[in-house]
């Protein structure tokens, strides 16, 4: 087992978890409530990593963060190196990967909340961003847990972005799935395997937690 | 709250285009007395609600203005807008939406630091709620928390969007008469959506009539019932004559009830306490015309009257009669022929006991 894959994977995906939850949350909101019109152009945006192949995203992104690029080149001039191939660049990558698994959940818990409970609460004197923390955000309990659940999930099992934007760098950017593909090829079923069926299994608890908790009848957040 | 504080103002003239199509271009210019009632009255989909939610500010008008006691809250062209949250407007709506996942407690200081006054706290009545959650509350009891929890920060103004209309009828009036006692302990003036005509009459001190997205006529209550401006704004109020009115005694399953001065008896199907303010409610088919009174009638009442007007629908004839206090009644045209009325005439005008409808006020 290439528990140093593992490990790195686990970070990986928890940073982007944390990352996403402090991006996805106000990107969620504005979509929900923001009156502009055209916001559905951004929906589309949130959402196309849903249907990008990871490859073609991964380019993007590698070509984003590159030297060529002026974001590339700004950032190699405050830290000294350059984004791609660490693992500030595979999460920038995985933050953008996994967007919609935390932006969708978010933002239809937020769309489902009873309207008049906001405006109850703006009637009450209480501030738009209070009402989100104090009425919105309770309430949306369960579409906070999903999308940090999904966002986790997906970035664990994430392959195509990381080769594309990190490469192959044991302890740095080789993560879990590449450690796989890395011992099929060297015909080494066995570690394969055993990896596999380890995230076969993390991804079914997953799985059935997060739905266990659509379901659920221990969050009572709606009469 | 000082009861003599001076009258406030709300001035309101906002037009709005929704995505429906669905329009309203309303204008309504009150004075509101501490603790008293407007009633916005009107049919379904007419905009009432649509008008108070301007005056909450959870609408933007396209254009227009709102002013409330001298203070702008909204004015489209010098683009001024004072958030909801600072006009100091408590809001009840049909549903109770009390917050789900806070207690009866959490829920009534959700928008206050302290302790609610009395009076407020005096609206649960002895219902031990603190510690409930709003699931497990009848209708009744979570309009009650909605209400104590919108009056707890004191608005300035109260805003009722038929907050009775979804609990049952014993609920519904115990819970109107300690709304309208509530809001003259406090001296809170507020503003009532209904398309109850028995709610409006009870609780209105002032009606505005809402028809088709625009606010058709304003003035006290009597004097709008009295005097409707315009066939929709009389088809929409009913067709009823409603007379201010007030109990004298009850005896033997008759109330005797005093219209200006005139006595009136009427069948007893509520206990109505003495001296308790009523509207009378007469329906001018029930309105019978002698030229004498008969011996040996049905009618409790017998009105001398004197004929004022004859105007011609159709077939029937309205009377318009003044028997102290103005009544309409309806006969067909033989009648009137046979009686040969005409302006001037006097006659007796004849009224069941059972076909004069009491709605008392709260």
């Amino acid at each position: 087992m290439d528990w140093t894959a593992l490990w790195l994977s686990v970070r990986l995906a928890a940073t982007t978890t944390l990352v996403l939850l402090a991006v996805g949350v106000p990107i969620a909101y504005w979509i929900v409530f923001s009156p502009w019109r055209w916001k559905f152009l951004v929906e589309a945006i949130v959402a196309l990593p849903l249907v990008l192949p990871p490859t073609v995203l991964g380019f993007y992104v590698l070509m984003a963060i590159g030297p060529l690029s002026p974001l590339g080149r700004a950032y190699t001039r405050l830290a000294g190196h350059g984004l791609p191939f660490t693992f500030q660049g595979l999460l920038v990558a995985s933050v953008l990967y996994s967007l919609p698994f935390a932006v969708q959940p978010f933002s239809a818990e937020f769309a489902s909340v009873d309207r008049r409970l906001i405006e109850a609460s703006w009637s009450l004197g209480v501030s738009r961003f209070a009402t989100f923390r104090r009425v919105i955000m309770p309430l949306s309990i369960r579409g906070l847990v999903t999308g940090v659940v999904l966002s986790f999930a997906h970035t664990l099992g994430e392959f195509g972005v990381v080769l594309m934007v990190g490469g192959n760098l044991p302890g740095v950017t080789r993560t879990v799935s590449i450690s796989i593909y890395d011992a099929v090829q060297s015909l080494d079923y066995r570690a394969a395997s055993r990896t596999s069926l380890l995230l076969l299994v993390v991804s079914f608890i997953v799985l059935t937690f997060t739905y266990a908790l659509q379901r659920s009848i221990w969050i009572r957040a709606r009469h | 709250m000082d009861q003599s504080a001076a009258l406030t103002t709300l001035r309101l003239d906002v037009a709005q285009r929704f995505a429906s199509g669905f329009a309203v271009d309303a204008a309504l210019d009150v004075a509101l007395a501490p603790g008293s009632m407007l009633v916005l009255f009107g049919p379904s989909a007419a905009g009432k609600t649509t008008v108070l939610r301007h005056v909450a500010g959870l609408e933007r008008a396209d254009r227009g203005t709102v002013v409330f006691d001298g203070e702008v809250w909204c004015d489209v062209t010098r683009k001024l807008w004072l958030p909801t949250q600072r006009r100091r407007v408590g809001v009840v709506f049909q549903q109770p939406t009390l917050f789900p996942h806070l207690t009866v407690r959490d829920n009534i200081r959700y928008g206050v630091s302290s302790t609610p006054v009395a009076e407020v706290a005096g609206v649960l009545g002895t219902l031990d709620l603190e510690n409930r959650y709003p699931r497990e509350l009848s209708g009744g009891e979570a309009q009650r928390v909605a209400l104590a929890r919108a009056l707890s920060p004191r608005p300035r103004l109260l805003l009722l969007d038929e907050p009775f209309a979804a609990l049952d009828a014993p609920t519904r009036l115990r819970l109107r008469r300690d709304v309208r006692g509530l809001l003259q302990a406090l001296g809170t003036p507020a503003i009532l959506v209904t398309h109850d005509r028995t709610e409006a009459l009870a609780m209105g001190d002032t009606i505005a009539v809402v028809i088709g997205g625009r606010v058709r006529q304003v003035g006290p209550i009597a004097d709008v019932f009295s005097r409707p401006g315009g066939a929709d704004v009389a088809a929409s109020l009913g067709i009823e004559a409603v007379l201010p009115a007030r109990v004298r005694r009850t005896s033997d399953g008759l109330i005797e009830i005093d219209v200006d001065h005139v006595p009136l008896h009427v069948a007893e199907r509520d206990a109505l306490a003495p001296g308790s303010d009523v509207y009378a409610c007469i329906r001018a088919e029930d309105v019978t015309l002698e030229t004498r009174a008969a011996a040996h009638a049905s009618a409790r009442n017998h009105l001398a009257a004197r004929v004022v007007s004859i105007t011609s629908e159709g077939p029937i004839d309205r009377v318009a009669l003044d028997c102290g206090f103005p009544l309409d009644a309806l006969i067909t045209r033989r009648s009137r022929d046979e009686l040969q009325l005409g302006p001037g005439a006097y006659v007796t005008a004849a009224i069941k006991a059972t076909s004069v409808h009491l709605i008392p006020r709260v």
